[in-house]
């Protein structure tokens, strides 16, 4: 009898559900290319780049029960990892790019992760966005290594040791860029999904919910944090670097803590309660900012207003809205 | 004074000390659990039963004294180590993971028990052994039909039940549970305690439970140790402690009350 109750509590959450909208997701992301034009194509790669960045992210927020404010930092730390190893070393090779900015990543967010996970909640968040306060105003004053706020130049990278972008910049954003960035977002998103499916990410999970039992179930809660934050960081850092060639430029705008509120801002609107929220947040954050900015100069004003909003009648974000909706739609 | 058969001693503390400010919630305590006996903790409240445990499982720090565990002194230990040597607990105001399954609840032990919770790239749902164990934790403890159902929306008894279960999956050699029966209806204690009795019994895990009603200390224990204002008053058979003296009138008042 027990073994049929485990098979039906497998089948409940098998991933074949997941995949029966992963599937044509990737499809339509894969053809796009075709349909839009140019620009917005290098618009989706924008946003699935901060995607990576807040599916990092919400590793703390949402599986860890950690808000933190600070990962414009790792964000940051990835992209000038790249645009020194170009400066100095003259590196052009995006795979070795995306090497150097884990490993930096890894550096910068274990000494960090040791101060910070010995907090919890507003205290953890403060001192995130201290610290990334740190690398930016470093960022921002050493300007003969940083470029201060001119910042770093970053020509385009070479994929895979194949294609570069000589010629048409524009072009190879779009096309060979494009699907580059589709890639590593395809391998992130997976890798954290297997994460936040794995023990680890349960254990997470149960930290999140009540850190006492935690405890006394055996789970070495700051260990395990410090882990969520090195990988969370990482995640973010990843993005940062798949940032750089897009923007062109990195400048130390992007390690501000107004920058960690547009990730946590992100993961809000998509939803930091469902695995794919932050995603779906990342891409549409992506477009509201574009448009916003294009049309008004008080687009900080409006997307206020949007999270105000959001937060009062949408607590569960775009996704957590719709699997409600959709729930409802079903059972009628 | 003690159970009529000698069995070797598995927790001993030596003068435990733990303070608030002033007052001594557990002054220099000697404590003893054989292996294998089911021992009743009982006193009125602030007598410093839950502050012992609490000691001994490792929620709070001792201020002075020594708690010895399978003749290691455990003492300076995290409540990781104590619990990969074998001690576990559970709590009196319930404390589980409301928004998982009770399935997942007991599962989280098994995985944290054998260490793989450590694993980030592999997948849980995918564990069978993991799965079958935390179904037949479940199965033990009668709640097998309630697996699928969030901890949080579960009955009181229910939950006090599942609160054992989890604390029952890490394999203890000693288990504490810090009134198991609090909080329920009259008719449910007996259920839930012949339950918890049946299981701890039958695997020989040696149990302290901290009770209050006195009819269920005196039917399920094999010995009971008095506390009161932060000492041990007294400790013996149930038997011994119903003819008692001193705890009949500090803490059970009239001898009518008995089971």
């Amino acid at each position: 009898m027990s073994t049929v109750t485990t098979t039906v509590a497998l089948e409940h959450r098998s991933p074949v559900r997941t995949l029966g909208w992963a599937v044509p997701a990737l499809v339509i992301l894969l053809a796009l290319p075709f349909v839009v034009d140019q620009y917005q194509t290098i618009l989706l790669a924008y946003g699935l780049v901060m995607g990576i960045a807040a599916l990092g992210f919400n590793l703390l927020l949402g599986y860890t029960g950690l808000l933190s404010f600070g990962h414009s930092a790792y964000f940051g730390v990835g992209a000038y990892t790249v645009a020194l190893m170009v400066k100095y070393l003259g590196v052009t090779s995006m795979e070795l790019f995306l090497v150097g900015a884990i490993v930096a990543c890894v550096l910068v967010t274990a000494v960090f992760g040791i101060a910070c996970v010995r907090y919890t909640r507003i205290f953890f968040g403060i001192l995130t966005m201290a610290l990334s306060q740190v690398l930016w105003s470093l960022a921002f004053k050493f300007f003969w290594v940083t470029g201060g706020t001119d910042g770093l130049r970053v020509p385009t990278p070479t994929l895979l040791g194949l294609v570069t972008g000589k010629g048409d910049k524009i072009a190879f954003l779009a096309t060979a860029y494009y699907y580059y960035v589709l890639g590593v977002f395809v391998i992130c998103t997976l890798v954290m999904w297997v994460i936040v499916s794995s023990p680890f990410g349960r254990a997470l999970q149960a930290i999140r919910d009540n850190e006492v039992r935690a405890e006394f179930v055996g789970i070495q809660i700051r260990q395990y944090r410090w882990v969520a934050f090195l990988v969370s960081g990482v995640f973010t850092g990843l993005a940062g670097a798949l940032w750089v060639p897009l923007n062109g430029l990195t400048t130390p705008d992007i390690m501000h803590w107004t920058f960690s509120g547009e990730i946590v801002f992100m993961t809000v609107l998509g939803g930091f309660r469902s695995f794919t929220g932050p995603i779906i947040g990342a891409i549409v954050f992506n477009y509201l900012k574009t448009y916003a900015v294009g049309y008004t100069v008080y687009w900080q004003l409006l997307l206020g207003v949007v999270l105000v909003v959001l937060v009062l009648s949408l607590p569960t974000g775009i996704v957590g809205t719709a699997e409600r909706l959709w729930a409802r739609w079903r059972a009628r | 004074m003690s159970a009529s058969v000698p069995s070797p001693v598995l927790l001993e503390t030596r003068k435990l000390l733990k303070q608030f400010g002033e007052f001594r919630a557990v002054d220099h305590v000697d404590f003893r659990v054989q292996e294998g006996e089911v021992l009743a903790l009982i006193g009125s409240n602030g007598a410093g039963k839950t502050t012992l445990v609490n000691l001994i499982s490792g929620l709070l720090r001792a201020d002075a004294g020594q708690i010895i565990f399978r003749g290691a002194d455990v003492t300076a230990q995290t409540v990781h180590q104590r619990i990969a040597a074998g001690i576990a607990r559970s709590f009196q105001l319930v404390n589980l993971f409301d928004q998982l399954s009770a399935l997942d609840n007991v599962a989280l032990a098994i995985f944290s028990r054998q260490g793989k919770t450590r694993k980030l790239f592999s997948l849980a749902d995918a564990d069978r052994p993991v799965w079958d164990e935390a179904m037949a934790v479940l199965h033990l403890f009668r709640m097998e039909s309630k697996a699928r159902l969030s901890a949080g929306g579960l009955a009181q008894g229910e939950r006090k039940l599942l609160d054992v279960a989890i604390a029952y999956a890490l394999k203890p050699r000693l288990l504490f549970l810090d009134e198991p029966t609090s909080g329920v209806s009259t008719r449910e204690k007996a259920p839930i305690m012949d339950t918890i009795s049946s299981v701890v019994r039958s695997e020989r895990i040696s149990a302290a439970i901290i009770e209050h009603d006195m009819d269920v200390v005196f039917s399920y224990a094999d010995r009971i140790v008095a506390m009161h204002q932060g000492t041990i008053l007294a400790d013996g058979t149930p038997d011994e402690i119903r003819r008692n003296e001193r705890v009949l009138t500090t803490l059970i008042g009239t001898p009518e009350t008995r089971g």
